[in-house]
């Protein structure tokens, strides 16, 4: 029996772009599956399509045991869908906007207001329910979001990139509201470009490029095959670079590496913030210098790179922009980039290369 | 409503009554209708603004124009006879404004992302779109009371019975309602609400000032007097003049021997209803599937 969210063959092309090129899904009913990928790589038009917003040139989608393309409709009642974009209206009180939604979710007035009240104040939106959206923060504004795509409590939830341009304490309170709602057993497909975000949330991770689905597997079955996290350190003078390299070897759980341009020494690890201050420790005693150390953990450019031989950024120029296919996309790049300066939030390492910096480009 | 998707049970959702057909459409429009209302009244320049530009054409057309343009079969120089002649075609003028209005909303919608909201919600088609026309309607309404009054306090008047004075508003109510729909189109067309807002705009200027509006179209070329005749938004402003009684007797209603001209009224709803027509059915056919 096919799951809540199942998918055969899809395809959709934008122009020249391929940007579905046969993905199949198949998400067990009450699951979470992440959906990693670059900007470009098609989550974004994945959802589209199982959310009936775009219909594919080919394939199959069925949602909550619904064929998406026959009946698009009965569809709509099963799903909630919270996209890129906090979706709600500036101009409406937080109220106002999940009583409309509760309204077109067909509910009657008095319950669309009920279910209003309840919401805002599971979502902490009670204080702030009377004013105008307008007035919110980014996150007040993505929870709001989120809330109006639980009004029906619908058994298939979508997210497309839920924590995009959030700040870390943001992204930690809708992540915690996003593992409630999954134990609650609701299905859950969720696009996200951090890994550590699929990591958190995921019972599976399916990772995508160019329209394809590349592997599929457990959080802990990408990141055995990315290795782990590791321990970086770029010393202050070359000459450090020997001695350096012992210490960190004596911590090492394999093989590491040296780059004398950069004078940056990476090893593999397990023992996380602990270990890392191990190591400063020996490094000071031994009289090395540093100019930056951190505990790096794989990053999606990490899985890229051992998946494909390809970082992940550079490839999201070829256009295949998501299904904001020629959208005149100013804000969403604006979105994209403040988020990217934070993707190495909780490691100290730089780590923004995880990350392009392309979104809305095309 | 051929465009609403009949939803029959099935769905797993407790709390969802299912409906379907024109009820529906009907009760989605009107939330959608609700928000936009609400929307205006928390930013009324955008009300505002839409009544400053048509009671200062009033006031520049009465009085600078007034006493330099013939109206046919008044007085030479008869200033009231320009200005009773003069308000339908602003009125008319005025109503059309809200293809801009209409076109912006919908862009704005689109570029925020709350259409690809709407459309992911189990609600018509249509809604989305004959709300938004509705909430200008409204707006538009309001504008045509606060110009009439201004045109009253400097001299307009009306010469026929309250009946055919108010279906006079009627019809001009109706066009603009078929713009508005011409304007859904452009928005979900062009993506940004600057576009829309001159997009809407730009060949209104053409449209409008190429009729019987602000001027008698005998003093046309010929061939723009046919143009002018059968121009869609010349025939709602006969009518409206018809009906408000600021027509001179004895003068032929038509130039050219335009149907439209000779039968301004029966012309006035055909046209507007062909607009609706045509317009919303592009625009609910773009609106499936709009791609934001």
């Amino acid at each position: 029996m096919p799951g809540a969210i199942y998918a055969e063959g899809l395809v959709k092309t934008f122009g020249d772009v391929r940007a579905l090129d046969g993905v199949d899904l198949d998400v067990p009913e009450g699951t979470v599956l992440g959906m990693l990928g670059p900007n470009g790589a098609g989550k974004t038009t994945a959802v589209r399509v199982l959310t009936t917003l775009l219909r594919p040139d080919r394939g199959k989608a069925v949602v909550a045991g619904i064929d998406v393309l026959a009946r698009p409709d009965e569809v709509r009642r099963s799903i909630g869908l919270s996209g890129q974009f906090a979706a709600v209206d500036e101009y409406l009180t937080g109220r106002e906007n999940l009583t409309m939604v509760g309204r077109l979710y067909q509910m009657s007035g008095r319950e669309a207001k009920r279910r209003a009240v309840e919401l805002l104040e599971r979502f902490h939106l009670g204080d702030a329910a009377d004013r105008i959206t307008k007035t919110y923060s980014g996150g007040m504004r993505r929870r709001l979001d989120l809330a109006a795509a639980l009004v029906v409590s619908p058994p298939v939830m979508f997210m497309d990139e839920p924590t995009t341009g959030l700040d870390p304490r943001n992204r930690q309170e809708l992540w915690d509201v996003i593992q409630e709602l999954v134990a609650g057993g609701t299905t859950l497909l969720l696009t996200t470009q951090y890994l550590e975000e699929a990591d958190r949330l995921a019972h599976d991770i399916c990772v995508v490029d160019h329209g394809r689905v590349i592997a599929r597997g457990t959080a802990d079955q990408l990141k055995a095959r990315t290795g782990g996290e590791r321990v970086e350190v770029v010393v202050h003078a070359p000459e450090h670079l020997t001695v350096a390299d012992e210490v960190l070897r004596g911590f090492g759980k394999g093989e590491g590496t040296v780059d004398p341009h950069t004078r940056k020494l990476t090893v593999p690890v397990t023992g996380g913030a602990k270990l890392l201050a191990e190591v400063i420790r020996e490094l000071d005693l031994r009289g090395v210098e540093i100019d930056d150390i951190g505990l790096r953990r794989p990053t999606l450019d990490d899985v890229f790179l051992s998946l494909t031989g390809h970082h992940a950024e550079g490839d999201a120029d070829d256009g295949a922009d998501d299904g904001s296919a020629g959208r005149a996309d100013t804000d969403g790049g604006a979105v994209g980039r403040q988020k990217r300066g934070r993707g190495g939030a909780g490691t100290a390492g730089a780590d923004t290369g995880t990350t392009s910096d392309r979104e809305g480009v095309k | 409503m051929t465009t609403v998707t009949e939803a029959t049970g099935g769905a797993p959702v407790r709390t969802v009554r299912p409906r379907g057909g024109i009820g529906r459409s009907v009760r989605d429009s009107l939330v959608v209708a609700q928000r936009n209302l609400i929307r205006m009244l928390r930013i009324p320049e955008v009300v505002i603004f839409g009544l400053i530009q048509p009671i200062m054409f009033v006031v520049l057309f009465t009085y600078v124009f007034g006493g330099s343009i013939n109206v046919p079969g008044a007085p030479v120089g008869d200033a009231q006879a320009y200005h009773e002649f003069l308000m339908a075609g602003i009125f008319a003028q005025t109503v059309t404004f809200a293809t801009a209005g209409a076109g912006a909303g919908i862009a704005d919608d689109m570029h925020k992302g709350l259409i690809d909201r709407f459309r992911s919600l189990p609600m018509s088609r249509g809604a989305v779109l004959t709300g938004r026309t509705l909430a200008d309607l409204v707006q538009t309404a309001l504008t045509l009371v606060v110009l009439a009054v201004v045109a009253l306090l400097i001299g307009w008047r009306t010469h026929e019975n309250l009946a055919e004075v108010l279906a006079g508003f009627a019809l001009l109510l109706l066009l603009g309602y078929a713009f508005s729909w011409i304007g859904a189109l452009i928005g979900l067309t062009v993506r940004t609400p600057e576009a829309a807002t001159s997009g809407g705009l730009i060949w209104l200027f053409p449209l409008t000032f190429i009729s019987n509006a602000f001027v008698p179209v005998n003093g046309m070329p010929a061939f723009l007097q046919h143009v002018a005749e059968w121009n869609p938004f010349s025939a709602t402003v006969a009518a409206a003049r018809l009906l408000f009684g600021n027509t001179i007797a004895g003068v032929p209603r038509s130039v050219t021997g335009a149907w439209p001209m000779e039968h301004p009224v029966v012309a006035s709803v055909i046209w507007s209803v062909l607009i609706i027509v045509v317009f919303r059915t592009l625009a609910v056919r773009k609106y499936r599937s709009a791609t934001a």
